[in-house]
């Protein structure tokens, strides 16, 4: 990689490792993890339910709840400068909803119930110093059209418990959007809501990803999603990543197993009349660390040595790289 | 339909019963606060089996004198002796605990299971009547009780624990409520076992557990009552003592003779404590909550 | 909110002719009346003072008259102390009460919340270790071993306070920390709780996510959720606040409506007693219909229901 590139970069991770030291062991939730992610571009993060997905982008926005959580090693550089993870907490607060916004999995207890929909809108804005109070609600008002809540100049005075789900989740991207960041984390945004309101909502990103040019990653088990939004996919399988492509080329030419196995997992793949393919067996317990592959016990080409030793993630193609050397 | 299961339950309920009683094991201050307890009321009930402690006797000669070897705790101002006074007192407090408590656990369990059970707009009515007891000052009303009616031991029982119900009624209620939802119960009535059989058979040994638990809650509290009552001087009579009389009394002399005011103070912050971590124990012993709807 | 009120006001008024009721037959099946200690009386003077509080009327008629003058707000005259009525002695000590209960009050709230909150962030370290144990014990101490303990270390042993009265400003301070001591301890433990479970919640995540410092997070996010069971406590706390009052207006001599109860008490001083009894109950209750007004004030969702 040139100097050049690297200087382009947005955000770049490198080695990222978290844990949790619960009672029954510690969990290693995220372990080793790089990426990097340009302006302007769309990153997707793809993996099973606790692969560790949401706790790779709580490590970045610094809200890994501690104890139990721990950061074991890791840097994360932020437009070339800070170090979120080393940083001190004024660094931090400086950037996070300001240049960095996240957009989390449930949106019923996102929002405080004991805050007018206003003032939580507003806030970002008002922490950040970036409008005068009055200012700040105009924007609140026109953010909330903007994401498409109705009569928002009255009901930007309700408290949360008055919308629904899918209301209270573009609440959710108002809030996010306002200061108009650079990255956008979105943690899955519409697994909880009904498939109708999951469509209006990748939507509406995706058209104020192309208004603002921001950057987004976009979490999700659901590679069909991906395939129509994202430029480029990266797959985590417990803890680990373990093939990342740009999208068309991970479609077009799987390596890793665990990849093959999600893609033939997607329902609208698969011929009509077929039984839904689910992979067989368990995600591992990320407390008893295997020492190979993690995935090889659920592995249809799984060989001896699979078990005996991590394999690395290796270049395969170009900016495609795989963590399965059979493939 | 097979019949419902006893067998498997009366086997679900021993274990149960078992693991908890491991897990209170293992709770160290549970665990003191029961063996103080203990070793407390067999003091205080072996008491007037014990030569050479009395409570009454007089000996004016001696006066109030501090702990010695042969008065532990000292003497009072009239030369009785303290630690028999304070077993003594032990045995009121701890009676008046425990029947006052016995009949607060009664109208509560009474109360609650009628109107969990029953339900509808009668449990409404119950819960809301509750709510306003609640706000009332009883323990002024206790007051107004013994003012009129005399002190007597035990109109102190009953108005004591006419008191203390409420807390239980409302927890009982809301066991029955969760239970009533349950399926053996739905068993039970589907195969037309009259009501009362139903909360015989099914409900009480359900709603046991939880009555242990914040009986044991309800004990410090009833005997706090008794010692608020008798400290005012309406409760227990002289020349009986509870507690309570001894810390008024102590508290009457606290600087010429501190240690009358000490002994009976910390021997009953101590049983309070015990009581206290004991029911905490207990609670989390047999993992239950309060749920109060 | 309006309709809360007036529902609450309806159902008060016949909690309070039950408890008006209540009493006045439970002292009239009272056993030996107020004069029955003063022996010398003739029955002529006797007749004529029984005459003089209507004692003569059959039951039934001195019920109704006492149920009237009820409603008027008046408590009727004292047994005990000839020319006072039970108003002019409960607004006479009245206010005493209500200081030391406001001080006490203030003090627990006060100290509750910062042990608690302090407790809440600070969790499983020293900092919620010593406030917590230090609430263990405030729970388990009835004021009337607190109170004389205090006493000795405070007024005997190191003489900083007097040990009796009511006059100088810091004749305050070891009544109102005795009889606070109990409600701090139970404030901080709730406080703890409350906000150690709003700490948890998702909605923190959020705050934290938009940039917001740890302050805020706890002054604006956290503090309004967390403070909802402290809320609700301040009811039943007021309710112990009266009845502690009792024992610490006698401990330390304060001039004040415990003291005045407990007189009465002694004195069979009955419509003193009961004057006293239903003062306390309307004092309760309106007081906690305003920590009900405060809570849903508190609380968004209950103020659509
Ligand atoms: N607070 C915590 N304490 C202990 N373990 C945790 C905690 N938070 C997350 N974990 C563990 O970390 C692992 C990764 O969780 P994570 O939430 O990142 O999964 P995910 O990929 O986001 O899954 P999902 O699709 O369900 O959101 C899981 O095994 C989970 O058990
Ligand atoms: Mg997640």
């Amino acid at each position: 990689m040139s100097a050049l590139q690297k200087i382009e970069m947005l955000l770049e991770v490198k080695n990222l490792k978290t844990s949790f030291h619960t009672r029954n062991g510690i969990v290693r939730a995220v372990n080793d993890v790089s990426f990097a992610i340009a302006h302007g571009e769309t990153l997707g993060i793809v993996g099973e339910s606790g692969s560790g997905k949401s706790v790779t982008c709580y490590s970045l926005m610094g809200l890994v709840p501690q104890p139990p959580g721990r950061i074991e090693g890791g840097t994360a550089i932020f437009a070339g400068k800070t170090d979120l993870l080393n940083c001190s907490p004024k660094e931090l607060n400086a950037i996070r909803g300001r240049r960095m916004a996240m957009i989390f999995q449930d949106p019923m207890t996102s929002l405080n119930p004991f805050m007018r929909i206003e003032d939580q809108i507003v806030e970002p804005l008002l922490i950040h110093g970036l409008a005068s109070r009055a200012e700040a609600v105009r924007q609140a008002v026109q953010m909330l059209e903007h994401v498409g809540v109705p009569d928002a100049a009255k009901r930007i005075r309700s408290y949360p418990h008055e919308f629904s789900g899918g209301m209270r989740q573009r609440v959710m991207i108002a809030m996010a959007l306002i200061t108009k960041p650079d990255l956008l984390i979105a943690d899955e945004p519409t697994t909880a809501l009904d498939v109708t309101v999951q469509a209006q909502i990748l939507e509406l990103i995706k058209r104020l990803q192309a208004e603002t040019g921001m950057a987004v990653i976009w979490i999700t088990h659901d590679l069909g999603v991906v395939a129509g939004f994202c430029r480029r996919v990266q797959v985590m399988y417990a803890g680990r990543i373990v093939e990342t492509a740009p999208t068309e080329k991970l479609f077009a030419n799987t390596r890793h197993p665990y990849t093959r196995a999600l893609q033939k997992s997607i329902p609208a793949l698969q011929p009509k009349g077929t039984e839904l393919y689910t992979i067989p067996g368990m995600p591992p317990d990320l407390s008893r660390p295997t020492g190979g592959c993690a995935f090889a016990p659920r592995c249809e080409i799984a060989r001896p040595e699979c078990s005996a030793k991590l394999p690395e993630l290796l270049e395969v193609g170009l900016q495609h790289c795989s963590r399965c050397p059979f493939t | 339909m097979s019949p419902p299961q006893p067998i498997t339950e009366v086997e679900a309920g021993h274990s149960l019963w078992q693991d908890a009683w491991l897990r209170l094991r293992k709770n160290k201050m549970a665990v003191a606060g029961a063996i103080f307890v203990l070793v407390l009321a067999l003091a205080s009930l072996t008491a007037p089996f014990m030569p050479g402690l009395s409570y009454s006797n007089q000996n004016l000669a001696l006066g109030a004198t501090a702990p010695s070897a042969a008065h532990w705790f000292g003497t009072d101002d009239l030369g009785r002796d303290q630690l028999s006074r304070l077993l003594y007192g032990g045995r009121v407090s701890l009676s008046v605990g425990l029947a006052a408590t016995l009949v607060s656990v009664l109208i509560g369990v009474l109360f609650g299971m009628i109107s969990g059970y029953i339900g509808g707009r009668l449990d409404a009515l119950a819960m809301r009547f509750v709510d306003i007891l609640y706000a009332l000052p009883f323990t002024i009303f206790v007051i107004l009780l013994m003012v009129i009616y005399g002190r007597n031991i035990y109109l102190l029982f009953i108005a004591i624990g006419a008191v203390e119900w409420l807390d239980m009624a409302r927890i009982v209620r809301g066991q029955v409520l969760a239970l009533k939802k349950q399926e053996f119960v739905e068993a039970a009535r589907a195969l037309g076992l009259r009501k009362r059989r139903i909360i015989l058979r099914h409900m009480i040994p359900n709603v046991l557990g939880i009555v242990i638990v914040f009986s044991t809650l309800i004990v410090p509290r009833v005997m706090l009552t008794e010692a608020f009552l008798s400290f005012l001087g309406f409760g227990v009579q002289a020349p009986q003592a509870s507690w309570g009389t001894l810390i008024q009394d102590g508290a009457r002399s606290w600087e010429e003779f501190p240690w009358l005011l000490f002994f009976p103070a910390g021997c009953f912050s101590l049983t309070l404590f015990s009581l206290n971590f004991l029911g905490d124990g207990l609670r989390d012993a047999l993992d239950v909550r309060a749920s109060k709807d | 909110m309006l309709r809360l009120i007036t529902k609450r006001l309806f159902e008060t008024i016949p909690v309070l002719f039950i408890v008006a009721t209540l009493t006045f037959f439970m002292m009239k099946r009272a056993p030996g009346g107020p004069f029955d200690s003063e022996k010398q009386t003739t029955p002529e003077i006797r007749a004529q003072i029984e005459a003089q509080y209507g004692l003569d009327k059959p039951v039934w008629q001195q019920y109704l008259d006492y149920l009237g003058h009820l409603a008027q707000g008046d408590l009727g005259p004292s047994f005990k102390y000839a020319g006072w009525s039970v108003n002019e002695l409960l607004w006479s000590a009245f206010p005493v009460s209500l200081e030391l209960g406001l001080y006490a009050l203030a003090f627990a709230l006060t100290f509750g919340l910062i042990a608690g909150i302090i407790a809440a962030l600070r969790k499983n370290t020293w900092g919620d270790y010593v406030p917590m144990s230090f609430a263990t014990f405030g729970i388990c101490l009835p004021t009337f071993v607190t109170g004389p303990l205090l006493l000795l270390v405070f007024a005997s042993w190191l003489t900083w306070f007097n040990a009796s009265g009511w006059e100088q400003p810091r004749d305050r301070v070891l009544p109102a920390i005795t009889l606070g001591l109990y409600y701090t301890a139970y404030v901080a433990r709730l406080t703890r709780g409350g906000m150690l479970e709003i700490l948890s919640q998702d909605f923190i995540r959020t705050a934290r996510a938009k940039g917001a410092s740890e302050w805020r997070v706890v002054w604006r996010h956290s503090l309004r959720g967390g403070l909802l069971s402290v809320v609700s406590f301040i009811g039943p706390a007021i309710s112990g606040l009266v009845t502690g009052s009792l024992v610490v207006e006698s401990i330390y001599q304060i001039p004040g409506l415990g003291k005045f109860f407990v007189m009465a008490g002694f004195n069979r001083d009955y419509t003193m007693v009961m004057g006293t009894v239903l003062f306390y109950a309307v004092l309760i209750i309106v007081m906690n219909l305003l920590v009900d007004i405060v809570q849903v004030w508190l609380n968004p969702k209950l103020r659509f229901e």
